[in-house]
């Protein structure tokens, strides 16, 4: 069944997706979606890192997603800017160098447009391996860091006084991201791995009562988007990371309208309330 | 629990946490500095202040939000806090419920979660999304679930904010009540000296450090009370007056009969006075309602509420 390259991309996508799905939500909630994306943009330099070394491709990836977020982290103490503009330059300039990095090294030839819209149709069973080994260390760590880090995201000071260690939990939690990304470059690729994070976890938010109903959802919502993606790419012969990326923001689109959500219900049982 | 309670008598009164000389400075600025206090199993202590005072900071400090950059902070080995605080905001993409945010640092029973909830006067809203609870409902919420957590000591900033008249006395009662039933030590916010003078026992005068202390009535007394909250012996005005109906922060109205409408008028049965308010200090929302309206009221429904939806 390996054999089929279809059924490795399928595979392999489900599995970034059920992995995104979670850590998506608390992106969304903790609305770091600009830092998901500039942690992303910085995989780049990993890349080329990668390549300059020639160390293993994760290990660069991880590390330098680690130390922008760690730089950001020191940034933001400072306070001398806001941490929009913060991102804003981090994010840019991490891709910025990792294209002319990529661009130095003359000797090496690679498919840039694979790194940055991905290649699913190209993994082999050894990254499915990774991908599906990889997602199970990300959801069980979460399972275990998960009411901190709910705590944290409700209110810091509450989380902190309540000794659920939030500093602790965010650090875990970026090391987390930079791990996902990782895995998750390949398929999807660097410029569209946040909407794997995002656009999942907001479709799942009008059908979910909890934060854990919220992360589940967006896990199948992401492995759906994943599946339709690639039966669409293989039908309409399109590139398979953007038509994940379509199929996602179609079921978002879809969970938009009132009839499907029970949202309309909600809003008006509510009124009397507030 | 027995074991530390013994063990702590021996070593330090019963001091839960605290303050030797602390301060935080940021940007060069100090904005508290130079605070002493503690606070004992059983103790309520106020902090008071006008805006910026650094009453807020002085809490985050005793309960170790914030680390002290001059002097001391002492905390009691596994010192369990229920922490109140003065704002929260939470995304509103996270689908929240009461009954979620009861569970937010730790498990709990639903007998005890269904009891606190029943305590701060909101056992029905245990299934409503917290994004939809109004000022007073989510602070009652917060306050319950402080509560559940059956702390050592509870931290309170401004506890009480958003709740109507009623509720408040109501509330502050229920914090007196839990002092006296669990034996908890509770740090109190406040820019109100009256409303939480029967119920405290050491009150702090905050203006950037310790401007005066002792019980209420000495510092309701002092004249740094007074030079910071003007003198006008406000608590006295409060205390000599009555009102028949109290404003909601929405802009309705509850009557002394506990009905709820959006306007007062004086004569909608609601008021038995209506028009011997013995104010000795203005309260300009109290006069629009009394001018003639010529539209109807809602009909309050069952619950107290009028119906708007």
């Amino acid at each position: 069944m390996l054999d089929d390259f279809f059924t490795r991309a399928l595979l392999a996508g489900v599995g970034v997706a059920l992995t995104a799905g979670p850590l998506g939500c608390f992106v969304v909630w903790r609305r770091m979606a600009y830092f998901g994306d500039t942690m992303a943009h910085s995989a780049l330099l990993g890349v080329a890192l990668s390549l300059f070394f020639g160390i293993n491709l994760l290990v660069t990836v991880f590390g330098v997603a680690v130390a922008v977020s760690l730089l950001l982290l020191m940034l933001q103490r400072r306070q001398s800017l806001s941490a929009d503009a913060l991102l804003g330059i981090l994010s840019h300039s991490a891709l910025a160098i990792g294209l002319v990095l990529v661009a130095f090294m003359t000797w090496v030839r690679i498919d840039l447009i694979a790194f940055l819209f991905g290649d699913i149709l190209a993994v082999t069973p050894g990254d499915i391996g990774l991908i599906w080994g990889g997602g199970a260390v990300v959801l069980t760590a979460l399972a275990f860091l998960w009411r901190p880090l709910i705590a944290s995201t409700v209110s810091e000071d509450v989380a902190e006084a309540e000794g659920m260690k939030p500093a602790r939990a965010r650090l875990f939690f970026m090391l987390l991201m930079a791990l996902v990304i990782a895995i998750a470059m390949k398929i999807v690729g660097i410029m569209l791995i946040t909407s794997l994070l995002i656009i999942p976890a907001a479709t799942a938010r009008r059908f979910s009562s909890s934060p854990e109903v919220m992360a589940v959802l967006a896990s199948l919502i992401g492995a759906f988007a994943v599946i339709g993606g690639l039966f669409g790419s293989l039908h309409y012969d399109t590139p398979s990371g953007p038509s994940i990326v379509v199929a996602a923001l179609l079921l978002f689109v879809l969970s938009l309208f009132p009839a499907l959500g029970k949202n309309t219900a909600e809003k008006a049982g509510n009124q009397g309330v507030r | 629990m027995l074991m530390t309670d013994r063990a702590l008598g021996a070593q330090s009164e019963n001091r839960l946490v605290s303050l030797a000389n602390a301060g935080i400075r940021r940007d060069g600025r100090w904005l508290v500095r130079g605070v002493d206090f503690s606070i004992r199993r059983g103790e309520v202590v106020t902090l008071i202040g006008p805006n910026g005072a650094g009453k807020s900071t002085t809490a985050k400090l005793a309960i170790g939000v914030l680390r002290p950059d001059e002097g001391a902070v002492d905390r009691m080995q596994g010192l369990r806090i229920g922490y109140v605080p003065q704002k929260l905001a939470i995304d509103w993409t996270m689908p929240l419920s009461v009954r979620r945010l009861m569970r937010l640092t730790g498990p709990l029973p639903d007998i005890e979660l269904a009891a606190a909830l029943k305590a701060t006067g909101i056992p029905h809203l245990v299934d409503a999304e917290v994004r939809h609870l109004s000022g007073g409902e989510f602070q009652r919420a917060l306050l319950a679930r402080a509560i559940a957590r059956k702390p050592d000591l509870m931290v309170l900033d401004e506890p009480v904010q958003g709740v109507d008249f009623a509720g408040e006395s109501a509330l502050y009662e229920l914090i007196r009540e839990i002092r006296n039933s669990t034996g908890c030590g509770i740090l109190m916010i406040s820019h109100d000296l009256h409303m939480v003078m029967a119920g405290t026992d050491t009150v702090i005068c905050l203006n950037g450090h310790v401007c005066c202390r002792g019980t209420p009535e000495v510092v309701s007394q002092s004249a740094d009370y007074l030079k910071l909250f003007g003198g006008h012996s406000r608590s006295l005005a409060v205390y000599s007056h009555h009102h028949d109906h109290t404003h909601l922060p929405d802009g309705r109205v509850m009557h002394g009969d506990g009905s709820i409408t959006d306007h007062c008028h004086p004569d909608d049965g609601h008021h038995h006075d209506a028009h011997d308010h013995h104010h000795d200090h203005s309260h300009d929302h109290h006069q629009h309602g009394h001018v003639g309206h010529d539209h109807a009221h809602h009909a309050p429904t069952a619950d107290g509420r009028s119906d708007r939806a």
